[in-house]
Order: C-alpha cells, then structure tokens, then sequence
C-alpha cells in the first residue's frame, strides 16, 4: 500500500538528476586541481635537487649556467620591500577615506571604478606607464626605485581593498560608542577602528608581498636586467629579480641544464604560496578568535 | 548661571576651537589624497602612455594599416610597416580557448564549492583555488615551455609544442582560480531565504541551483567571466613564453602565434627610446589599456546592475 510521501517516479528521476549533476561539477572541480597538482609535483621532483644552501647563497657563475641565484633573491626582496613602502601608507590612507569618510555617491563609485580597473590593467601596461613616467619622466632612470614604485601603483588594489574590508568588519557600534564620548573621527579611527582592523590589514599586506614578488612583465623596462656582476648599494641601482631571472633562465640562455630553471620556478613559487599561506592562516586565525 | 553662558556659546565654536578638530580635519584631508590616488595613477598611466607613444599617433600611424594589416615589421630597412591584426588574431586565439577551457571549469567549480561540497572538504577546496590563483604568470610561461611542449609534441605528433593550444591551456588554468572566486562570490551573495524557499516547496538541491540560485546570481557570474576574459587578454609572461611567439593568424591550434601583450614585452627592450618602433609599442598598449578599461567598466554595471534589483 502506498503511502502519502513515498517517492514517486519523478522524486526518483529528480534526485537521479541532482547526483548527476553533483557528480559531473565535482569531477569538473577534481579536473581543474588535479593536473594543477601534478605539475607543482612535477616542479618539486625535478626542482628540488638543485636546491641547497649554495644555490639560494651564492652568485651565479658560467653564464648563470651554474652557482646560485642570490642577486635574484635578493634583488626581489629590495624591490618588494620599497614597494611596500609606497604603498601600504598609500593604499591605507585610501581604505580609511572609503570606509570611514567617503559618502555614497557618484564621486566615490568613480573612486571604486579606479581601483578595480587599476587592478584590470594588463601588467605590460604597467611596465610602460612605469617606463614613461618614472624611468623617463621623473628621471629615476632604470632603477629599483623605478621598478618598485610601478609594482607598487599595480598592486595597490590588493592592499585597498583588504584593509578596506577589515575597516568595514569593525562594528558600527563601537564607533558609536566612541563618537559619544567626544571623540573626533581620527580619534575613533586610531584608538578603535585601527586597533580592531590591524591583523586584517597585515593579511592584506602579505597578500601584496605575494603579488609582487611573482610579478615580471612591469620590472622588466623598469629597472630588473638580466644578468648583474654586483649587487645593488642603493635604490638607484638597477638589480636582478627572481622572475626575470627565472625567464632569463629558461628563454634566454642556451645550453642551460635542465635543472636549474626548475630549480627557480621552485624557489618563486615557494616564496609566493608561503606568503600566501601565511595571509591564509591569519585570516583563519583572525576569525576564530572574533568576539563580536 | 552657568546653563545661560553654555547656551551662549555657539555650537560651532565647540567644534572649531579645539585642536582634535584640525587634526581630524588635516587627516581627513590627507587620507583623501589616498581615496584620490587610485583616479590619479588611471589618469596617468593613459596621459604617461599616450605621451610616449604620441609621435607615432601623428606620424606614421595610419589607422587602416594598424588595424587591417597583418603586417608587423617595425625594423624593416625599406618600409616599416605597423599592422597588428596578426598580433590581435594571435591575442584572440589565446583568449578564446583559454576561455572555452575556464569558463565551464570555473563556474562547475564555483558551483561545487558553494551549493555542494560541506566543512572541510569545502574549506579545502576553496584555500586550494586561492593559492592556485597566487602562482606567479612566469611560472605558468615556464611551464609552458617545460611541461606542456614536449608534452603536446608526444601527444598530438606536432613538431613544435608552443602553440595556441599550449597558450589556450595554461592561461586557462590560470585565469579559471580567479574567476572561480569571483563566481563563488556571486553565488554566495543570493540570499539563503531564496534557497530555503525552493527547498520548502521540494525542489531537489539541483533544482534549487538550476531555478533559483543560478538566475539570481546571473549577473555576477557574467561579470566573473567578463574579468576572467579581461585577465587573459592582459596576461604578458605566460603568454610570451607558451605562444611560440610568431607572426601568424592562426588556422588551427597547432599554430604558434604572438600575442599583443608579449610583443610589447619582446620587443620593447630592443627599441631605442623615441623612435617610430617604441612609440608603437606604447600605442599597443594605449589600445591594451582601453579594451581593459572598458571590459572592467562593463563588467562593474553588469555586476552593479544586480546588486539595485
């Protein structure tokens, strides 16, 4: 006898249908992960050989065919660090204004417009407004200042948009709360909203350290070469970078052992995924320990 | 006594004559010049760009040969000639198959991860994603040219490996992390009120995804594929090192082509600084800049267009 709510034929043919589907999107999931894995697999198996104390500590020699790969790391380092330097104050300063002071109208959307499409802006883009204005214009010539205040203009949404979404996860109420005590706005906004906002900001500053030591095409013209004997002294000094280095090394130099090349898409990429990794794990950390 | 000369006191002079107040007002001034600079640096870069590429605008440039002829030979001795139709077909190429390859991947995957997958399992896909999207466009050219030539040469039986197929690949498997965050944004931001409502009337979770939560986040999820699309066609490294960079209007996918962005990144270095040649270059760009800029701004109405509704 049948019951009010056994399954009917078309109950059966719907939930057939929705494991379908949930099967064809998961495997659609495993398909774009998998062979992702493999090739990091692959980096880390034919990489991971080459590296040693000596190859990340030493110069490279023999027409870069040999030795290490320090100039590089070191020159990405420089180059990440003045960018910094220019734009965390900068993007900070732009996501306290559209958190806290801009107000909703067409002025601030044009604001908004501007970063997203400073974000969109192709990178070779970049690399020449860095070339024009900065390498010719301000007469940095090819230098690490140059190259540095180019990534810093491209990665400047990175750092606006995270510090600006920690800004806005500060509740309403605690700025309340201390407008009516007397505060003025920069008074709430330093000793409450700051305060409350720090770590979320630090996750977006890692995450710009990420991006910008990946990135290649805007150093290039700008102040990044190939091949250096010395290492810079000062930010007027042109230097080596990791990601060009890595596609001198695979583009540009002949009769290159197989290895070494691994060996530096291996070093970027674990530079790069670390500080990710890190922005990753403070934001969990940030979340589990929220008491609003 | 004391009531009368606090209400005499105007309230204004209560904000004024404070030194809180011009510090508030001298940051508030600063932190301007911060929300500004965004609108500042987009000025500048198309003012820096169309500076260094001027000459070239009023000079040599003819529109017809810019961008009807499939002839790109800047360093010719008898005539050079500035055509990019070739590099254009070699952009679109590239972009359309990297396209075909992300598109149904990404919102396969950002449906996965927002409407099915559960706890830990979720948590695990969606911080692989992340860092899938952090891997540096170098690293993808590089394994481009070491893991997928010899790869696609084994395969397909072709003699040379760096092609659009190669290139369509790994700029798809680029671009597919970032536009699956964006569309697991967008299917995230439907309210859950619209989800147990279907569920209520008993719709299967597949229902409730095909009817419901799909046609509501529309708009995102095109504009999750509008900036996967403007991503691709600005990618510079990958796109150099994969393409086999050679002057070409594909006729399969076997070809090697050259796209915009890598000329630009090939050629610029060799250029001297002024000449007909490099303010060439600077007017691919000022192109490159324009496509992207209208791409974005397109795909910020569609996106806003949903959030009014």
């Amino acid at each position: 006898m049948k019951t009010m709510f056994e399954a009917t034929p078309i109950n059966h043919k719907n939930l057939g249908r929705q494991k379908l589907f949930r099967f064809l999107l998961g495997s659609m999931t495993a398909l774009l992960i998998f062979p992702v894995i493999l090739i990091m697999g692959t980096l880390i198996y034919k990489g991971a050989p080459v590296i040693s104390f000596d190859f990340l500590f030493s110069n490279p020699t023999n027409g870069m065919t040999e030795g290490g790969i320090f100039p590089a790391l070191l020159g990405t380092i420089l180059l990440v660090l003045v960018a910094l330097l220019a734009s965390v104050p900068l993007g900070v300063a732009a996501a306290i204004y559209l958190s806290e002071y801009a107000p909703d109208n067409w002025f601030t959307r044009i604001i908004n417009l501007a970063i997203i499409n400073l974000a969109g802006v192709p990178s070779i883009v970049h690399a020449l407004f860095g070339l024009g204005a900065f390498v010719i214009f301000f007469r940095f010539g090819t230098s690490i200042l140059a190259a540095s205040l180019t990534l810093a203009i491209m990665t400047l949404p990175v750092v606006i948009v995270a510090t600006r979404e920690s800004l806005q996860a500060v509740p309403m109420a605690f700025r309340e709360a201390c407008w009516n005590m007397g505060a003025t706005r920069w008074q709430t906004i330093r000793r409450i909203v700051l305060p409350n906002a720090i770590t979320g900001i630090l996750t977006g500053v890692i995450l710009e350290v990420s991006r910008t030591s990946g990135e290649t095409a805007p150093i290039m013209f700008t102040g990044a070469v190939f091949f250096l004997p010395f290492l810079p002294q000062g930010v007027f000094d042109q230097t080596m970078a990791l990601s060009l280095h890595l596609f001198v090394v695979s583009t540009q130099v002949p009769e290159m052992p197989e290895a070494v090349p691994y060996g530096v898409a291996l070093v970027l990429i674990a530079l790069v995924l670390m500080m990710n990794s890190l922005s990753i794990a403070l934001r969990m950390y940030l979340r589990g320990k929220k008491k609003w | 006594m004391k009531k009368q000369t606090l209400a005499a006191t105007k309230v204004s002079d209560f904000d004024r004559l404070n030194r809180d107040w011009y510090i508030d007002k001298t940051v508030q001034a600063l932190v301007f010049i911060g929300g500004i600079s965004a609108i500042i640096f987009i000025i500048g870069i198309f003012v820096f760009i169309t500076k260094e590429g001027f000459g070239f605008l009023v000079g040599d440039f003819s529109f017809k040969e810019f961008f009807f002829s499939p002839n790109w030979r800047p360093t010719s001795e008898n005539r050079a000639t500035y055509g990019i139709l070739a590099l254009v077909a070699g952009t679109a190429s590239v972009t359309g198959l990297a396209m075909l390859v992300a598109i149904p991947f990404s919102l396969g995957t950002a449906i996965f991860i927002a409407e099915f997958a559960t706890g830990k399992t979720r948590e695990f896909l969606k911080i692989t994603v992340e860092l899938l999207a952090a891997i540096p466009s170098v690293v993808w050219g590089f394994i481009g040219l070491a893991i997928m030539n010899p790869l696609i040469i084994d395969i397909f039986d072709v003699p040379v490996g760096l092609n659009v197929l190669n290139a369509g690949i790994i700029l798809g498997l680029m671009a597919a992390p970032i536009m699956t965050s964006i569309a697991e944004d967008a299917l995230k931001a439907v309210p859950d009120r619209y989800r147990e409502a279907a569920e209520a009337m008993g719709a299967t979770r597949w229902q409730v995804i095909y009817k419901v939560v799909l046609p509501a986040a529309k708009n995102g999820l095109l504009g999750a594929v509008l900036l996967g699309v403007g991503r691709g066609f600005g990618e510079t490294m990958a796109v150099l090192m994969a393409t086999g960079h050679a002057i070409n209007i594909p006729t399969s996918v076997f070809d090697s082509v050259r796209a915009l962005t890598a000329t630009i990144a090939a050629e610029l270095g060799e250029t001297a600084v002024g000449s007909p040649h490099y303010q060439a270059l600077f007017t691919i760009g000022n192109s490159l800049f324009i496509i992207t800029f209208i791409i974005n701004l397109i795909a910020d109405l569609v996106v806003r267009g949903v959030r009014k509704g």
